[in-house]
C-alpha cells in the first residue's frame, strides 16, 4: 500500500470520531474528578499521626506510581468478576484511571500543604480551632494556590492517557479510530485524526495551565 | 500461587527480558533525542528551534498509544515498515524524548550565566564550552527529573505489548486468556513491574547521580 491521503474518507469519519470525543472528554472528567477525591483523601491520611497506617499508604501509591497503567485497568477489570464484582469497563477503567492519577494528585496535594507557613498552624492553634477547622478554613484554602499548576498539568495527563481505556472497550476516541480501521482497512486517516483531535484539544489546554500559572505566581509575588 | 509461579513463572521472566530489552533500547532512543531536542531549542538557527518545537509538542500533546499505534499501522503506508519490536522501543523512546527535552533545555538554562562567560572569556569555541563546561554541570541537575521520567518510560513500554511485542504485560494477557486466573496473571505482572522500578531504576540513578556529583567536586 501507498500513502494516499482521501478527504472524502476523512469527512466521512470526522463526526463519528468526533462523538466518540465527547466520551473520551468525559472520561477524563470523571477520572479526574475521582482523582482529585481520593487524592485529597490520601494526602490528608499521610498527614495521619498513627506512624503503620502512614507508611503502608505510603508504598501503596509508590506502588499505584511505579507500575503501568494500562495493567492497573487490566487487573480492576478481569479480578472483579473473579472475587464476584462485575464491573463494565467503564466503571473498571474510571476505577483505575482515578486510583492511578489519586496517587500522583496525593503528591501534589502533600507538596502544596507543607508549603503553607508553620505559623499558620500555630495561629489555629492559638485560636482554639479544631484539626478539622485548621484544615478546611485555613491551610487547604492557602495550600490550593500552590498545587493548581501540579494539578492542572495532571488533567492533561490524564486527558492524554484515556485512550488507554480502549484496552477494555470503552467506546472513546482510539477505540472508534480502531473500529473504523477494521470496519474499512483504512488506518491512515483515523489514527492521523485521532492525533490531530488530541493536538487540538491538549496544546491549548497545556497553555491555559502555563498561562494560569504565571498569573498566579504574579499574584502570590513569587 | 505456588504452582502458579511454577507453571508460569518461566515464561512471565521471558516476558520481563523482552521488557527490559525494551526499557533499555527506549531510553537510548529518549536520552538521544532529549539531548538533539533540547539543544535544537537552545539553537540560535531557527530551522533547528521550530523542527525542536514541532517534535516536543507533537509528542508531548498526543498520547503515546496513538504514536505508537500511528509508527506501527500509518508509516508504513509511507514506505517506512518497521517491526513490531523496533516500533514499540522507537515509540515509546521519541514520546519519553519529548519530555526529556524540556528537562535539557531548563538545566542548560540553569547553569549560571558566569559559566557561559568564563568558557567566552577563555576564548573556548560554542561547541567546545557547551561540550566541557556546560553540559556536565546541566547533567548534574537534570538527573533527578531524569530518574522519574525513566520510570515514566518503563510503565511506557508496557503499551507495546498492544502491538503484540511479547512483554511482560503480553504474557500476563496471554496467560490471563488461557487460565482465566487474573488475579494472579495481572497481580504477578504489577509486581515485577514495581520490583524494575524500585529495584533497579531507582538504585541506578541514584548511583548515577552520586558518581556525577563526585565527578564535579561536588560530593
Amino acid at each position: 500500500m501507498r500513502f494516499d491521503w482521501n478527504w472524502q474518507f476523512a469527512f466521512e469519519i470526522l463526526p463519528r470520531l468526533l462523538r466518540a470525543t465527547v466520551n473520551t472528554l468525559i472520561a477524563a472528567g470523571v477520572g479526574y474528578a475521582l482523582a482529585m477525591v481520593l487524592g485529597l483523601i490520601f494526602a490528608l491520611a499521610l498527614r495521619s499521626p498513627w506512624r503503620l497506617p502512614r507508611t503502608l499508604l505510603r508504598e501503596v501509591l509508590e506502588f499505584i506510581r511505579s507500575t503501568p497503567l494500562v495493567v492497573q485497568i487490566f487487573f480492576i477489570f478481569y479480578v472483579g468478576p473473579q472475587v464476584g464484582i462485575t464491573l463494565s469497563p467503564w466503571v473498571a477503567g474510571m476505577i483505575a484511571i482515578g486510583l492511578h492519577y489519586s496517587a500522583y494528585l496525593a503528591e501534589v496535594y502533600r507538596a502544596g500543604i507543607e508549603a503553607v507557613p508553620r505559623g499558620q498552624w500555630e495561629a489555629c492553634r492559638a485560636l482554639n480551632m479544631t484539626t478539622r477547622d485548621s484544615y478546611f478554613r485555613i491551610v487547604l484554602p492557602q495550600a490550593l494556590p500552590h498545587a493548581i499548576p501540579g494539578m492542572g498539568n495532571y488533567l492533561v495527563g490524564i486527558f492524554k492517557d484515556t485512550p488507554m481505556l480502549s484496552v477494555i472497550g470503552v467506546t472513546e476516541l482510539m477505540q472508534a479510530a480502531n473500529s473504523i480501521g477494521s470496519e474499512t482497512y483504512r488506518f491512515l486517516e483515523p489514527y492521523t485524526l485521532v492525533g490531530v483531535i488530541f493536538l487540538a484539544l491538549s496544546l491549548p489546554t497545556a497553555g491555559l495551565v502555563r498561562l494560569g500559572e504565571r498569573r498566579l505566581r504574579r499574584k502570590l509575588g513569587l | 500461587m505456588w504452582e502458579f509461579l511454577q507453571t508460569y513463572g518461566l515464561r512471565l521472566v521471558d516476558g520481563a527480558l523482552v521488557t527490559c530489552a525494551q526499557f533499555a533500547l527506549a531510553t537510548l532512543v529518549a536520552c538521544s533525542a532529549a539531548l538533539v531536542a533540547g539543544l535544537g531549542r537552545l539553537s540560535a538557527l531557527w530551522p533547528l528551534r521550530t523542527l525542536a518545537t514541532l517534535y516536543i509538542e507533537i509528542f508531548r500533546g498526543t498520547s503515546l498509544l496513538v504514536q505508537l499505534y500511528w509508527i506501527f499501522f500509518v508509516l508504513p503506508l509511507f514506505g517506512v515498515s518497521l517491526p513490531k519490536f523496533e516500533a514499540g522501543f522507537l515509540s515509546v523512546g521519541l514520546n519519553v524524548g519529548a519530555y526529556g527535552a524540556e528537562i535539557v533545555r531548563g538545566a542548560i538554562t540553569a547553569v549560571p550565566r558566569g559559566q557561559w562567560e568564563a568558557g567566552y572569556a577563555l576564548s573556548m569555541s560554542p561547541a567546545r564550552r557547551m561540550r566541557r563546561i556546560i553540559l556536565p554541570q546541566a547533567l548534574v541537575l537534570m538527573l533527578p527529573p531524569w530518574g522519574n521520567l525513566l520510570i515514566e518510560l518503563l510503565k511506557g513500554t508496557a503499551l507495546v505489548a498492544l502491538i503484540a511485542v511479547p512483554d511482560l504485560m503480553f504474557v500476563a494477557k496471554q496467560i490471563n486468556g488461557a487460565t482465566f486466573r487474573s488475579a494472579e496473571a495481572f497481580g504477578a505482572a504489577l509486581l515485577i513491574y514495581y520490583l524494575l522500578a524500585r529495584l533497579l531504576v531507582t538504585p541506578a540513578m541514584r548511583g548515577l547521580e552520586r558518581v556525577m556529583a563526585r565527578r564535579l567536586g561536588r560530593a
